[in-house]
């Protein structure tokens, strides 16, 4: 395993869209719930143990089990109850896949892939292991959301990334449970909902005017 | 406690529907109520003791088979208490069977302070199955802390899982990912699709799936609030009518009966007998 492609794979510079998305966090901040460092913290944990959890566990399933990417597909789809979801995370695997295509040989993936396991079929190319993948799919659930605080807030991006800190241990625990249930049949695979991210990506995706896509 | 319930629920070949099977033991006690009028049969879960309460383990099976109409209701909600310390978390599997029609609606499960419990629900639809499965929780009585809860729900339709959903609940970790301080949360799934939805508010959302089937899920500071969203929406008649399910944002909010007792009755009317 590589160090630096696991920094690679994980930079929040990958052109792969990222940037476009607050992982939930605009329609929360639009609906009150978070207006500080603290809220933040709560989202952020909240987010990391229930779609971060589920994310992770899929890409380091994706990255494990190449032949069985259309069923881990159909289990996020089973996952995301949140049509808007389930849009913003294909687009974000179209982009990922396209980004990987430049960096490492990517096999035929079929139709469009989910974000988690488009994740794991690059760290798969790139060499890596499903617990690398785990980590980066963790990661990127919460950095991603963390700087999209930093625009929609105003917060102070020291403090941010102070808090980015505090939760990398949270991080790595969760990468780490991931990791462990890689294997085990699609339906066991972790399912960690969060009804308000549901909810706010529903509201979100009706709104005239919103500084990101999802 | 340990406990076994089983509803079976058949045709009787004369357009109805008759119980083979209606047999339980304390605290699940299943009670056949309401007229036969209608093709369905409506049983209601009373609750022989409190609880469920710590190192209680039970379990709820279900089956309806072609051209039966079954309703599930409960009479009280499920209230989860603390009960003994040191004894495993409660436990109620819920195994469900469905080539019929169900209607799955009993009333809240309420999370106690100090309660630690698990709620594992398994639904198996065959095609041209209907399902109306209704989960509401409670965190807390009145101004206390949510006990432990987590609720693990698997439905399938013709082979396939359509839904899996997790959530869990605790004294601890308010997150605006999850619950934020909302205390009350309900989801109502139903296969093949809702006769009708709403438009998206920051606090409820009517979701079709990646399957043949729809989430409408609610949350509010407390049930009434989510009560008020999700009692009027009733299954669509047929298969079918699955198509109703791309279009719920043509209703509005305000096209929503604003009476929940008298969604309820209209509810009655519709496809749960």
């Amino acid at each position: 395993m590589s160090l630096a492609t696991l920094l690679v794979l994980a930079d929040g510079r990958l052109p792969a869209g990222g940037h476009a998305h607050s992982g939930g966090l605009e329609a929360q901040v639009a609906a009150g719930r978070v207006g500080d460092l603290d809220d933040l913290a709560g989202f952020l944990r909240g987010k990391l143990r229930t779609s971060g959890l589920v994310a992770a566990a899929f890409a380091a399933a994706a990255c494990r089990r190449p032949g069985e990417w259309a069923a881990l597909d159909d289990g996020i789809d089973a996952r995301t109850p949140s049509p808007a979801l389930r849009k913003a995370s294909r687009a974000q695997g179209r982009a990922l896949l396209r980004a990987g295509r430049a960096m490492w040989p990517l096999p035929s993936v079929g139709r469009e892939a989910h974000q988690p396991t488009a994740l794991g079929i690059l760290a798969r190319a790139g060499g890596l292991g499903p617990g690398e993948a785990a980590v980066a799919a963790a990661h990127g659930v919460i950095t991603g959301a963390a700087s999209a605080a930093v625009r929609l807030l105003g917060l102070d991006p020291y403090a941010v990334h102070g808090l980015i800190a505090r939760l990398a241990p949270d991080c790595d625990r969760i990468a780490t449970e991931a990791a462990r249930r890689a294997d085990e049949p699609v339906d066991d695979l972790p399912a960690a909902g969060a009804p308000l991210l549901d909810i706010g990506a529903e509201h979100h995706a009706t709104w005239e005017v919103r500084l990101f896509a999802s | 406690m340990r406990a076994v319930a089983r509803i079976v629920a058949e045709a009787d070949g004369r357009g109805g529907t008759r119980l083979a099977v209606l047999r339980g033991e304390s605290p699940l006690l299943p009670r056949r109520t309401g007229g036969r009028g209608g093709g369905g049969v409506t049983v209601h879960l009373v609750g022989g003791a409190a609880g469920p309460l710590r190192g209680d383990d039970l379990r709820v099976e279900v089956a309806v088979g072609a051209g039966a109409r079954l309703t599930v209701r409960s009479v009280a909600a499920q209230l989860v208490l603390p009960g003994r310390a040191g004894l495993p978390a409660s436990r109620l599997d819920i195994r469900a069977e469905v080539a019929g029609t169900l209607c799955w609606l009993p009333e809240p499960l309420i999370a106690a302070a100090g309660c630690d419990h698990v709620t594992n629900t398994r639904v198996d639809i065959a095609e041209g199955g209907v399902v109306l499965w209704r989960e509401d929780l409670v965190c807390g009585r009145h101004a206390e802390p949510s006990g432990t809860v987590r609720l693990s729900t698997t439905i399938r339709y013709a082979g396939s899982t359509l839904y899996r959903h997790d959530l869990s609940v605790g004294p601890d970790g308010r997150s605006a990912a999850v619950l934020g301080d909302f205390r009350a949360l309900g989801a109502l799934i139903a296969v093949p699709g809702l006769a009708e939805g709403f438009a998206p508010t920051d606090r409820a959302a009517v979701m079709p799936l990646a399957g043949p089937g729809v989430l409408a899920t609610a949350v509010g500071e407390d049930i009434r609030e989510v009560r008020a969203v999700l009692d009027p929406l009733r299954a669509a008649e047929r298969p079918d009518d699955a198509r109703a399910a791309d279009r719920p944002a043509n209703a509005t909010a305000a096209e929503r009966p604003a009476d929940a007792r008298a969604a309820e009755r209209q509810a009655e009317t519709a496809t749960c007998g």
